[in-house]
């Protein structure tokens, strides 16, 4: 609709991966909070074994929590529940699927070595 | 502007049930927009329910039966004047006397003056222990004369003297039924009904003496028993006399008004005396001579009169005299033409003496409508029955189906088949219409903005069907769910998109087959990977069911964040810690080890509303550094955060108080250790009162123990909250075992059969039959259920362990405590705090005020 944020544009290739814990101390259907340059990120490890990250700040309160959501599925999405007041947003890209005005930043991820990582913020995708 | 014309005056003689109704609809018809109401009463108290006076021993106080709680109408027009009679009427002068010396006014009078009961004037009928049975003042005598009791008999077998014989049996006395009449209820039942009701009614350790008149009551000053015809005696020290009730008509008579010739005053179609400004109602009243001894026709009395009075031509042209209610634990309903009196009718009957039933149909010669009927026994297919009286409908086929037992070939008699006039509650003259209408429409609702009526307890807040005597519940219930089937909405009660079992059903299945995981109940039962409904409510059941930790096993990730931390979560997301304090009671050490706590970590401290002390602002990486200097100090979780038990609230109790009778305080901390972290479908909480002032408002809790003096009353389905409800009494004067035993086998049974986030009134609403039904499961053990939900209770006990030392006691769980896991020793800094009134408040980011999410919080 707008045009996008300063902060939502393409992160430079250069950004450095951030090592946030052994892939199995990630339990399957749960996330963790962790700290990537500053700011809370909550990784999450789905049933497939897909690693995905959100901005941990729920949208709707500010508080620092979603890494404590329980995780679900809504048809073929993927989603954590606020724990607050129960907003889903969808793994993949921190759309919420209750409130189109609502989403998280979603976060680059990756496993090396069994070591699970969070590279940079990733644009809005347009929808 | 006020108006120099005085406003015309109604002034209405009697503030009993049908008094009230006339009031009640004057209010609301507008009526009080262009008159002034005086209501006159002779009874001490605002008019209550009559009809459940028998529940008044089970009541705290008389205020239960009320039908005015607030003891005055909401609306100014209206002037209630009470304990006053009204002595005579000034025709003439259009003036009433009151017996305070008081002249009232009238340009409309109305008479609702009621029945009194019938004694026989048999000798001794006026000694001391000779009691009727209409007021609450003659059920408190008749409570004060069984106390030194042993034995009590009642003269009547009808319909009201069974149930003054239920009080008695309450009351704890060897009770007996006289009837002159060769069977009980000889008004509503025939002679095979009326045998099979006398078995039920002996088996409950009445005596019944039918077909016997009563000679006199014998005594010296105070009664020692009943003689009667033919030479048989009775020895009784409290004799109820209920033989019918005569139309309190004096008033009427000795102004010149019209009575009937066996009671009544004579009123027209519209209730209009034979004096144009004065009309009657209710049992005082004769419509085209008959009196009717019902409060329906009561209630339609007082609607036409009301109507009359706005100028409309409302007529009461005689009534339904159709019965159905539960006498001592038995259905009984009598509907239509019961006795076949209608020429060529035919009877069809299905008895069974070793399972006490007896149903009779009344048809007409061609077989196809239904005339009416008699239920002892199993009165279910009543809310069907009765309806098809009413509204003529051609019968089925097999009509014998209808009152088959379903196992010998009978069908479930279906609301569908009701005709849309159907009248489905008699007492409030409800319609199948009406309710179908409320369901499918939106329209005012009780704060006057739109809705629609979603279930049962919306569509008797706004039909009032079902209100009164409540028969037809089950009905309302069957047509609310067959209206959503039909629009393809069904009431779902599928728990969410993963399982379209509720959590009953999941209850059962998961006990069924042994599991221990979601991933196997998902498997077997689901699709998906569930989601933040279903994995919570079978983290839930498997906790009822297997209570290991809620953190083992890769069952942390299916809790709800309370319970995945075991502490509750606040707005900023810091939690709050609450060690159980049982009972309330707690050592002075004990409270300084608390303060101590709060002081060194910085926690915001507060006093719950369940006697025990909330720490706020833990971070969660300090959740297990703070248990641990609780649980050092012999402190455990007290599980504010789960849906389970939360406290079992007590009063000092006879310790200390001078007026207890009981030791609350112990009994509430043995409750509260007994039934601590029971996982439950909702939170759970307890009171316990040592005496009738009910200080512990153990009533407000999902089960009240209230003392007396000769043990516990068990009190069930109250909770605080939007949807305030008053604990309703379960059994009386319970000995500790019994208590406890009634107590494993009622919290067992919630836990088993109600919906997620089901409180126990809702629960109890819900089931078939109500509170009678959950007495029956859980006092009568009529499931046959009671022994193995103990051994529930009892599993449930003996594998407790506190939740917070087991974490404390694992690193595995230890090392979900953490702020971030790549940086364990940096503090989130979302998480901060202000200061407010000398203690810490969240701040920062956090602003909820504009943002609060539909959906209420779970």
């Amino acid at each position: 609709m707008s045009a996008t944020a300063p902060d939502q544009v393409r992160v430079p290739d250069d950004v450095t991966w951030v090592p946030v814990c052994p892939l199995d101390a990630l339990a399957r259907e749960a996330g963790v909070p962790a700290l990537v340059r500053g700011e809370a990120v909550a990784v999450f490890r789905t049933h497939d074994d897909q690693v995905h990250a959100l901005s941990n700040i729920d949208p709707v309160t500010g508080a620092s929590v979603l890494s404590r959501g329980i995780i679900g599925t809504r048809g073929d999405e993927v989603f954590v529940a606020s724990p607050l007041h129960k907003e889903h947003y969808a793994l993949r890209d921190g759309r919420c699927l209750d409130d189109p005005t609502l989403r998280v930043a979603a976060y680059d991820t990756r496993v090396v070595g069994g070591e699970v990582q969070v590279g940079g913020r990733r644009p809005e995708c347009p929808q | 502007m006020t108006s120099t014309t005085p406003r015309p005056r109604l002034v209405v003689v009697g503030h009993g049930m049908v008094g009230h109704r006339l009031v009640q609809a004057a209010v609301e018809r507008g009526l009080t927009a262009t008159h002034d109401v005086v209501v006159v009463g002779q009874e001490p108290r605002p008019a209550y329910d009559r009809v459940a006076l028998t529940s008044y021993f089970a009541a705290s106080g008389p205020e239960e039966l009320s039908l005015l709680p607030s003891g005055s109408y909401d609306d100014p027009a209206v002037e209630l004047v009470l304990g006053t009679e009204v002595t005579a009427i000034d025709r003439a002068a259009r003036t009433v006397v009151l017996s305070d010396g008081r002249v009232l006014a009238y340009d409309q009078l109305v008479l609702a003056t009621g029945a009194a009961p019938f004694v026989p004037p048999v000798p001794g009928h006026d000694l001391d222990g000779c009691f009727v049975y209409r007021t609450i003042e003659d059920l408190d005598a008749i409570r004060a004369a069984a106390g030194p009791a042993t034995a009590g008999v009642v003269v009547g077998g009808g319909l009201l003297g069974l149930e003054a014989a239920n009080a008695l049996v309450q009351l704890g006395l060897e009770t007996h039924v006289v009837e002159m009449a060769p069977r009980l209820m000889p008004v509503q039942l025939d002679e095979a009904a009326g045998a099979t009701l006398v078995r039920h009614v002996e088996g409950l350790g009445v005596q019944v003496h039918t077909g016997v008149a009563t000679e006199s009551v014998s005594g010296t000053g105070r009664v020692d028993g009943l003689a009667l015809a033919g030479g048989a005696r009775i020895d009784a020290q409290v004799v109820v006399f209920s033989a019918g009730v005569r139309p309190r008509d004096a008033l009427a008579r000795a102004a010149g008004l019209e009575v009937a010739e066996r009671g009544g005053v004579l009123v027209d179609e519209q209730c209009r005396t034979s004096d144009g400004r004065i009309w009657a109602v209710g049992e005082c009243a004769a419509p085209g001579g008959r009196m009717y001894g019902l409060v329906a026709p009561g209630y339609d009395m007082a609607e036409v009169v009301v109507d009359a009075l706005l100028g409309g031509a409302g007529r009461f042209v005689g009534a339904d005299m159709s019965t159905k209610l539960k006498l001592l634990g038995v259905d009984v309903a009598s509907f239509g033409d019961a006795f076949a009196t209608t020429e060529g009718a035919l009877e069809l009957v299905f008895s069974d003496a070793v399972a006490g039933l007896y149903k009779k149909l009344v048809v007409s010669d061609d077989g196809r409508r239904l005339l009416g009927g008699i239920l002892v026994g199993d009165a279910s297919a009543y809310g069907v029955l009765r309806p098809m009286v009413a509204s003529g409908i051609d019968l089925p086929e097999n009509p014998e189906e209808l009152i088959l037992p379903a196992s010998r070939g009978g069908a479930a008699t279906g609301v569908a088949s009701l005709p849309p006039e159907a009248q489905v509650c008699s007492c409030n003259n409800v319609t199948k219409a009406t309710l179908l209408d409320r369901l499918g429409e939106a329209h005012p609702g009780p704060d006057g903005a739109e809705h629609h009526c979603e279930d049962v307890a919306a569509l008797k807040a706004c039909t009032g069907a079902g209100s009164t005597c409540g028969s037809c519940v089950g009905t309302v219930k069957a047509l609310v769910e067959d209206h959503f089937a039909a629009q393809g909405r069904e009431v779902s009660r599928a728990l969410c998109e993963h399982f379209a079992l509720s959590r009953a059903e999941l209850f059962d299945v998961v006990a069924i087959h042994g599991y221990r995981s979601f991933d196997e109940v998902v498997a077997a039962h689901g699709t998906g990977r569930g989601c933040d409904v279903c994995k919570p409510t079978v983290a839930s059941v498997l906790a009822s069911l297997v209570n290991e930790h809620v953190l083992g096993d890769q069952r942390a990730v299916l809790q709800d964040t309370n319970d995945a931390f075991l502490a509750n979560i606040q707005r900023n997301g810091s939690y709050s810690v609450v060690p159980r304090i049982p009972g309330g009671e707690i050592t002075p050490d004990k409270l300084i080890v608390i303060g101590e706590v709060a002081r060194d970590h910085g926690l915001y401290t507060k006093i719950t509303g369940g006697q025990r002390i909330d720490l706020f602002g833990a971070r969660v990486e300090e959740l297990p550094v703070i248990w641990r200097r609780l649980v050092d100090a012999g402190f455990e979780s007290g599980h504010a955060y789960g849906k389970s038990l939360r406290t079992v609230k007590s009063c000092v109790g006879s310790t200390w108080c001078r007026f207890g009778v009981q030791d609350s305080v112990q009994m509430a901390i043995d409750l509260e250790l007994r039934y601590r972290g029971l996982r439950s479908p909702h939170k759970l909480k307890g009171g316990v009162s040592g005496c009738a002032r009910e200080c512990a408002e153990a009533r407000s809790k999902d089960f009240g123990v209230i003392a007396t003096e000769k043990g516990w009353n068990l009190y069930v389905g109250g909770n605080g909250g939007a949807t305030p409800a008053h604990a309703r009494l379960l059994a009386g004067d319970l000995d500790d075992e019994t208590l406890v035993r009634y107590l494993d086998r009622y919290l067992m049974y919630y836990v088993r059969t109600a919906d997620r986030l089901q409180r126990t009134a809702p629960w109890l609403d819900s089931l078939e039959g109500g509170l009678d039904r959950l007495r029956e499961v859980v006092v009568d053990d009529v499931l046959g259920l009671g022994s193995e939900l103990e051994a529930a209770m009892a599993r449930h006990v003996a594998t407790y362990v506190d939740e917070w030392s087991a974490v404390l006691d694992d690193p595995d769980k230890l090392a979900r405590f953490v702020s971030f896991v790549n940086a364990p020793e940096t503090p989130d800094p979302a998480v901060s705090f202000g200061t407010a009134r000398d203690q810490i408040v969240p701040a920062g980011p956090v602003d909820l005020g504009a943002t609060i999410a539909v959906g209420a919080p779970a």
